[in-house]
């Protein structure tokens, strides 16, 4: 078994393993605890709607905040956006996605992907360099900030590579790509990167206390 | 500590400076106050909070809606950081994965040292204003966490001089200011004389059950003459109740969740004792969400009552015509109480009563919902060694009510009205803070009859 059938293989899918059972372990550790009720004279119904709704609106940040948050919001945007068209509208990662689950999408030209790449490294290094020199970023910031940042940067960082090869065999790019992704799926479920599905829950459960008092959503 | 003095000369009212402070109660070893801390913390512990800890990408723009860190661009004051070790300890100690936690070492046992240098963080510079929860990309409402660190904090004997002694006051007294139920009978019967208004006190059974804040009796005691005019003039069954009268809820406010039961209760037990079918609600931001939005809970059923806030029941009564005010000729802004508007939903009330007064109203730029806390709440106005900080943040209300040019300045909660007050003195400034309340009762049409 050569390097690319290793990381396709065996380390492929311990990876898809660890991210999935422990995403649910996190997630089901969070929703099993207890739950209060909530006796007060309610002013709003619909829960569902209000949870609905703050997931959807709290991809964008109020007005009265925007010109304080520009630069973090900025490159937020920049990052997520670089990141989808790189993970979803790359071809050959189309081809992959159409053997996992059978259905496939257009995707953009290989240039228009690699442009992309380059501006979410340039973003991540510019969201990288903001949080070791901001003093309150620099405050916050623990081990999981950092190391979730790299196992993020890692895939682009490799996939981008791979067209320029630095004299190095293809495949054995493409299996540290590969590695690369797996070691970003295993790192999921434990850090901050957990906010891909946490995010649901956060939103919407305030979405839902806060409606039933008819306040600010 | 009960004994301490009240300070009823000065514009806020708190206890006479200490000789020595007591900022740690009780004798416990370091390591009892870290265990109570943390055993009460995640005593309230379930599925909403531990969402919210779990939830936080450290993206820092928390920051950018917290008062107390634009007024000094201290990144301490970042509201996700005040939480810190309770975060840490539910990462280490309850959260999903805490056993990696703990057996890589990647988050450190809190300390009793670390507690106590967030007492500052978590009493003296946060008001639960809740303003940073609506920024949060996450959703996370940092606001309410803040209040289960009290909790904690309270157990471990870990609250600031100032408010635990008036948050023990509250319990033993019933009021947080020394407002016996004689000295609330003879106020009552102080404004029944000067405002020539009938007030009703201690009647058997009564339809509303009114309450008023402690800050009100001692302070602004007009606020009684004025809810008992606007009662009377809408025809109410209603009562004052000695058993039952104090709207403030300091045990909410430090964090002793059976001091805050005790409180409500109190209420509580006298609605139901005069078969009361509203609880009136005074001028007071903390006792809105105390028994509006916590009493049932506390209560552990549905209340047998409603609850409104005298904005709330003002609008619903003009709105219906059953009310009806003169025009007022006035430029007018409006101070949105945190826990009214932005945390207790009923931004609008006070807006629909302005309209009915008909004055040229002046929102605050940023106003509303997003509107900045006057920096008093949360029991912050109590603690003394907080001044310098609470006169810096005011800085940034100055700024947003002078920007109005608005003639009159309007609130209604007597907590923000004290702060206002005091502030004003600091700064010899021009505005002071007046009662949307007084304002209304002041203009009732049947006056002209």
């Amino acid at each position: 078994m050569d390097l690319l059938d290793f990381a396709r293989g065996p380390a492929m899918q311990v990876a898809i393993y660890v991210f999935l059972t422990g995403s649910l372990w996190r997630l089901f550790g969070i929703l099993l605890l207890q739950r209060k009720p909530d006796y007060s004279e309610l002013r709003k119904t619909g829960k569902l709607r209000a949870a609905l709704k703050v997931i959807w609106n709290r991809a964008f940040t109020a007005p009265e905040f925007r010109m304080a948050t520009r630069y973090t919001r900025i490159v937020g945007y920049t990052l997520h956006f670089g990141l989808f068209v790189t993970v979803f509208l790359f071809v050959p990662h189309i081809v992959f996605f159409k053997g996992l689950i059978g259905i496939d999408w257009p995707g953009l030209p290989n240039n228009v992907i690699f442009f992309v790449g380059v501006i979410t490294v340039g973003v991540g290094i510019a969201i990288l360099i903001r949080r070791m020199t901001h003093p309150v970023l620099r405050l916050i910031s623990n081990f999981d900030d950092y190391f979730s940042w790299f196992v993020t940067m890692l895939p682009v960082i490799t996939g981008l590579i791979m067209p320029i090869r630095f004299g190095i065999r293809w495949e054995t790019l493409l299996a540290i790509h590969i590695l690369s992704v797996a070691l970003l799926l295993i790192w999921l479920p434990f850090g901050k990167l957990a906010h891909v599905f946490l995010l649901i829950a956060s939103r919407g459960t305030t979405g839902a206390i806060i409606e039933r008092r008819g306040a600010r959503t | 500590m009960s004994t301490s003095e009240f300070d009823l000369e000065s514009k806020r009212l708190s206890i006479k400076e200490p000789e020595i402070r007591y900022d740690t109660q009780g004798d416990l070893s370091d390591e009892e106050r870290v265990q109570k801390a943390m055993a009460h913390f995640a005593k309230n512990f379930g599925t909403t909070a531990a969402i919210y800890l779990d939830s936080c990408i450290h993206c820092g723009m928390c920051a950018d809606a917290c008062h107390y860190y634009v007024a000094t661009g201290d990144p301490k004051y970042t509201p996700i950081w005040k939480l810190e070790p309770f975060k840490q300890a539910y990462k280490r100690e309850v959260s999903p994965f805490a056993f990696l936690y703990r057996l890589f070492g990647l988050k450190k046992k809190v300390t009793a040292e670390q507690l106590q240098e967030w007492q500052h963080l978590l009493y003296d510079s946060c008001t639960v204003c809740g303003r940073c929860s609506l920024i949060c990309p996450m959703g996370i409402d940092i606001a309410s966490l803040v209040a289960m660190a009290r909790h904690g904090m309270f157990k471990a004997g870990l609250v600031p001089h100032e408010l635990h002694a008036v948050a023990e006051r509250a319990e033993v007294d019933g009021s947080p200011l020394g407002v016996t139920p004689q000295l609330f009978e003879e106020r009552l019967e102080w404004m029944e004389d000067e405002h020539e208004v009938d007030i009703n006190i201690d009647k058997e059974q009564a339809d509303v059950l009114a309450v008023m804040s402690s800050i009100e009796i001692q302070k602004y005691p007009a606020a009684m003459a004025a809810t008992a005019k606007i009662l009377n003039a809408m025809g109410e069954s209603w009562t004052f109740r000695t058993d039952g009268f104090e709207a403030t809820n300091f045990g909410m406010m430090s964090g002793n969740v059976e001091w805050q039961k005790n409180t409500s209760m109190r209420i509580i037990n006298a609605a139901i004792k005069v078969g009361a079918k509203m609880v009136l609600l005074p001028e007071c931001g903390h006792a809105y969400m105390a028994l509006r939005w916590m009493g049932a809970n506390i209560y552990g059923k549905p209340l047998p009552f409603k609850v409104l806030h005298v904005s709330e029941y003002l609008a619903d009564a003009l709105n219906s015509g059953k009310l009806k005010v003169r025009k007022v000729d006035k430029s007018v802004t409006f101070h949105d109480p945190c826990q009214i508007s932005r945390r207790g939903g009923a931004t609008r009330a006070p807006r629909d009563i302005l309209k009915h007064l008909a004055v040229d109203f002046r929102e605050l730029p940023g106003g509303g919902d997003y509107n900045w806390c006057c920096g008093g709440g949360g029991g912050v106005v109590t603690i003394l060694r907080a001044d310098e900080l609470r006169y810096k943040v005011f800085k940034l209300k100055m700024e947003q009510v002078e920007a109005t040019e608005a003639e009159t300045l309007l609130s209604s909660c007597s907590n923000c009205r004290q702060n206002f007050d005091d502030c004003q003195e600091h700064y010899d400034w021009k505005y002071t803070m007046e009662s949307l309340l007084d304002l209304v009762a002041d203009n009732l049409e049947e006056d002209e009859a």
